[in-house]
């Protein structure tokens, strides 16, 4: 009986040992077993090109950048910024595997393949193109238009081509999803057609980084040279745009009627475009295809910058031109009006036919982009004004909830994840969104975090429910059931949430809490106290 | 206690002050509404002060534009006035819209300006414009009110958030080169306890985990901004109000639920009314700005029904503050501020609606240090723009000079942005026949 109780126990540790060994230590590794080092794919002119102005910028301000950040805080940033989430565990011992000097092209390229990065960034860019408002009811499918969206950026669709389906596609909401861009506009209460004034406003914040609807009342009363009729001939763009029991089609000939400021009546309002008039086609197609082809014309720069500093800022949490949607129309980096990066990158952009995915690789590879936001030496708010040292921004509340569940998780959770899995993280992401507040379309303000956004990461349910004791579910219990000793749970807890290991003190601090035996408190416990007080700390909630 | 200060600071909720405070409050908490703790630190502040200043203010904040002529200054039978008549108030000479009854009998405690301008007709602009006193500039955000008052008005005692903005809309209040700390404390309709205040673990586990918190944030603070912690993130500030917030008892201010139903009533069942009474009792507790926002006024169609729905929320809602402040004893110290961006067009156009109008519309002030019953000035009949040269045009940013002046700060001194350039509190001038005699 003795024998059969020993060999039970033995076969047990050895279980539970290789399932420590499977948690804990590098995952198997299937995609590189000779990893092929990924090429620069030519963008080493224009990153150069780049550094250069950053760096002109730093001398002349007299500004001693900050090093380049190590790996693993590099790959938080451009997980943050394409997935919305932090690097699991599980791919942080991918990615630790990589050859050091491809390590971050390869991982860009690994997330710029991963479905997460598609949705992702659809999310972030459809709050731009049909708001952040549930829209008409039936003929408005934000879903649909979302995941449409990222279809279209996960086969790098040419951006101008995608931009010229939401301007002017015809069709059903649901089988067309670009005329959503259309659709989110209609007025269900009142004409039961889209509202062209607010197309128009969209157009130009969206695709033209201008605020032209600024126009939309009067004309500009702070010496700028626009008028209220640049507006509404850019809103008649949109006057053919009808909605039909076959979706969005166009109603050729349809006028646009419009009573101005200061105006004794109506007038018909032609339809013109309000700069680069000359690169506007007299004609051919509907209004909307002209309109289109104006947008997206490669001399009519607006269009590139806007996306340029768009994609920038979600993927850093600030843009290069703050606000966002509001660039100068003209000028240069020489002049000073525009700041260092925009140009090359813009004309990299258009050069490379609206290449999205190249644009996201080149932002990720220039020096900027991989500043550290600490230095020997001392630094300040210019430092980070002038990319000298990498902003520290606040994580959106989606990169926040995401990063909590992903941080619980040993394993990547992603479009492979358990169903049931998906369905638990969507109703906890839905109601922790409702408390810790959406940044709605405003979503590079740079306010500090909130006495409510700390009192529910403090003491709400989400942080309870992924680190409280649950061995199926909780890196927390996992960590603290399956590591052979107190440092490696500690460093596995700093790598899950923080995306790095603990430096000596920290290891010290935490190794003497785990042995504390003045609070009453169980192993699993004392864990979930670590992970509270990681998911609860200034790093965690910030971009650095 | 000791290891803990680092991260809650000397008054920080586990400072031995705090418990003191609350084990001798505590037995006397939730006996009636008014709490015992905001009586306390009323009778303390009075003991204290040798001049008695006004030392709130509340914000009633009309979002969207309200219509002067569906509000205070109406024009009927005039081809301006729209379908409201004029009714009388206690102040001679001045008659307000039918659509505010109950406000017009307290018109004897309000001093209405009728002749404000702005140079800004674009809501986002404008707002900015009202709430700071500035027109918007590209290369820094100036402070709100509320913010000018936490950071130049003490507070202390006070344990939850000093500047509270209920139903904040899309250009909440902003400490702007204040810094953000001076943002307002954004919050909801105020029934119910505010939610995920309940700590989750004994309090000597607790207390282990902000000991933990505090090791990370040295750690995260090392090569890092000086300033970053204190001008950006304001993460360790934000978590020791918040853990101060977790064991006061001042919370129940945010709370209407005791209120008798009779007064709650005098606010009217809606949000905007809770939020009203929820700030006399937050300036009661001694937090220094409540902005309430009512939205809705944006009226560029079916003006008269749209306007007459807010006039009614309003109506109810403020004139009952202004009672209930007086009654408390509170409207000396309380300045009670009610306006919004910019007014309407005198002419409706053709969708019945009124648009943008910041050539001459309306604000109530009331409380504090300004007079009682009076009004300057009222809007052309036959709708002409009030120019700077009209007699009793005010200025936007006038209106801030005399808030200030009115609560004793210097409105003309200079603050020194982060960048070293000096900014007046406030370009404006007080508007002298409107201050009380001191």
């Amino acid at each position: 009986m003795w024998l059969k109780n020993i060999a039970f126990i033995a076969l047990a540790t050895l279980l539970l040992a290789s399932l420590a060994n499977w948690l804990l230590l590098p995952p198997k590794v299937n995609a590189i077993d000779r990893p092929t080092i990924v090429v620069s794919d030519g963008i080493d002119t224009a990153r150069l090109a780049i550094n250069e102005q950053f760096q002109k910028v730093w001398q002349d301000n007299d500004l001693k950048p900050a090093p380049k950040a190590d790996d693993l805080t590099i790959a938080r940033r451009i997980s943050l910024g394409l997935t919305g989430t932090i690097p699991s565990l599980e791919e942080i011992r991918l990615l630790e595997n990589r050859p050091a000097e491809d390590r971050i092209a390869w991982w860009v390229n690994h997330l710029l393949e991963d479905r997460r990065f598609g949705d992702y960034m659809a999310e972030r860019l459809s709050r731009a193109y049909v708001g952040t408002e549930n829209g008409p009811f039936l003929v408005f499918r934000k879903r649909r238009f979302v995941t449409w969206l990222s279809d279209q950026l996960m086969a790098n669709r040419p951006y101008d081509e995608l931009t010229r389906d939401l301007i002017a596609e015809t069709g059903l909401w649901t089988d067309h999803p670009g005329v959503n861009f259309i659709t989110a506009t209609i007025d269900q209460d009142g004409t039961k057609e889209p509202d062209v004034a607010r197309l128009a406003g969209r157009l130009t914040r969206a695709f033209l980084a201008t605020r032209i609807d600024c126009v939309q009342c009067h004309d500009d009363n702070l010496g700028g040279d626009l008028k209220q009729s640049d507006f509404h001939e850019l809103a008649s763009f949109f006057r053919e745009a009808q909605n039909s029991f076959v979706g969005i089609r166009d109603d050729k000939g349809k006028p646009y009627n419009f009573k101005y400021l200061y105006g004794d009546e109506e007038v018909t309002v032609p339809a013109q475009v309000p700069f680069n008039q000359d690169l506007l086609k007299e004609s051919g197609g509907t209004l909307r295809q002209r309109l289109a082809d104006w947008v997206t014309h490669p001399e009519n720069k607006p269009f590139a910058r806007a996306i340029v500093n768009r994609v920038w800022a979600v993927m850093t949490g600030r843009p290069l031109v703050q606000p966002v949607d509001n660039i100068p129309l003209d000028g240069s980096f020489e002049e000073g009006t525009y700041p260092a990066g925009l140009e090359p990158l813009t004309d990299d952009f258009i050069a490379h036919g609206y290449d999205l995915k190249r644009m996201i690789r080149l932002i990720a590879s220039t020096e900027a982009f991989q500043r550290d936001s600490r230095a020997d030496h001392e630094l300040t708010a210019e430092h980070e004004a002038t990319w000298a040292s990498y902003p520290v921004t606040r994580l959106r509340p989606e990169q926040v909830i995401g990063s909590i569940n992903q941080a619980s998780s040993l394993h990547t959770l992603n479009a492979d994840s358990h169903v049931l899995t998906k369905l638990v993280t969507f109703g906890e992401t839905n109601d922790f969104l409702k408390r810790y507040g959406d940044a709605g379309e405003d979503e590079f303000n740079m306010d500090g975090g909130t006495i409510p956004q700390r009192l529910l990461m403090m003491n709400g349910n989400l942080v309870k429910e992924r680190t409280k004791n649950n061995f199926i579910r909780n890196s927390a219990t996992r960590v603290a059931s399956l590591s052979p000793n107190d440092q490696v749970a500690v460093e596995t807890a700093f790598l899950c949430v923080l995306t790095r290991r603990p430096t000596e003190a920290e290891l010290e601090h935490f190794v003497g809490r785990l042995k504390n035996k003045d609070i009453k408190a169980n192993r699993s416990q004392d864990l979930e106290d670590v992970f509270w007080a990681l998911m609860n700390c200034t790093e965690f909630a910030w971009n650095h | 206690m000791k290891r803990f200060e680092n991260i809650l600071g000397p008054e920080g909720c586990g400072s031995l002050g705090h418990f003191k405070r609350r084990t001798l409050l505590g037995a006397a908490a939730g006996l009636a509404w008014l709490t015992p703790l905001s009586r306390l630190l009323a009778a303390s502040a009075e003991a204290n002060s040798s001049t008695k200043r006004p030392k709130s203010v509340i914000v009633l904040w009309m979002q969207g534009g309200p219509s002067q002529l569906e509000t205070f200054d109406p024009h009927p039978g005039k081809k301006i006035g729209g379908d409201v008549k004029a009714i009388d108030t206690p102040v001679k000479g001045l008659k307000l819209a039918d659509t505010m009854p109950l406000t017009a009998e307290v018109m004897d405690q309000v001093a209405l300006l009728r002749c404000v301008t702005s140079k800004e007709g674009d809501h986002e602009r404008a707002t900015y414009n009202m709430q700071t006193g500035y027109r918007p500039d590209p290369t820094l955000i100036h402070p709100s009110i509320g913010a000018i008052l936490c950071h130049e008005l003490s507070a202390e005692g006070v344990e939850i958030p000093r500047h509270v903005s209920i139903f904040p809309g899309p250009f909440s209040a902003r400490g702007g080169f204040l810094g953000n700390k001076y943002d307002a404390f954004k919050m909801f309709d105020p029934r119910g306890q505010l939610p995920d205040l309940p700590r989750r673990v004994p309090e000597d586990r607790f207390q282990a985990r902000l000991s933990d918190l505090d090791v990370l944030e040295n750690s995260f603070a090392q090569g890092r901004r000086q300033d970053l912690g204190s001008e950006k993130t304001l993460h360790r500030d934000t978590i020791r109000r918040a853990t101060t917030m977790m064991t006061s008892d001042q919370i129940e201010a945010f709370n209407i639920d005791q209120v008798p139903t009779e007064i709650q009533n005098q606010f009217g069942d809606t949000p905007f009314g809770r939020g009203c009474l929820c700030a006399t009792q937050l300036i009661e507790t001694g937090v220094r700005c409540v902005q309430v926002t009512l939205n809705g006024w944006d009226t560029h169609a079916n003006n008269h029904q749209l306007q007459s729905a807010r006039a009614g929320d309003l109506d109810a809602a403020y004139s009952a503050t202004i009672k209930l402040l007086k009654e408390k004893d509170l409207l000396d110290e309380t300045i009670v501020l009610c306006g919004g961006e910019f007014g309407r067009t005198p002419k409706i156009n053709p969708a019945a609606g009124r648009d943008h109008w910041p050539h001459g519309f309306s604000v109530a002030l009331a409380g504090g240090g300004i007079r009682r019953g009076v009004f300057l000035g009222e809007t052309d009949p036959e709708g002409s723009k009030i120019t700077p040269e009209t007699k009793h045009a005010v200025r936007v940013e006038d209106i801030h000079a005399t808030i200030h002046s009115a609560l004793g700060i210097d409105y003309e001194k200079d603050y020194q942005t982060p960048i070293g350039r000096p900014m007046a509190v406030c370009q404006g001038e007080p508007i002298r026949e409107i201050l009380a005699d001191t």
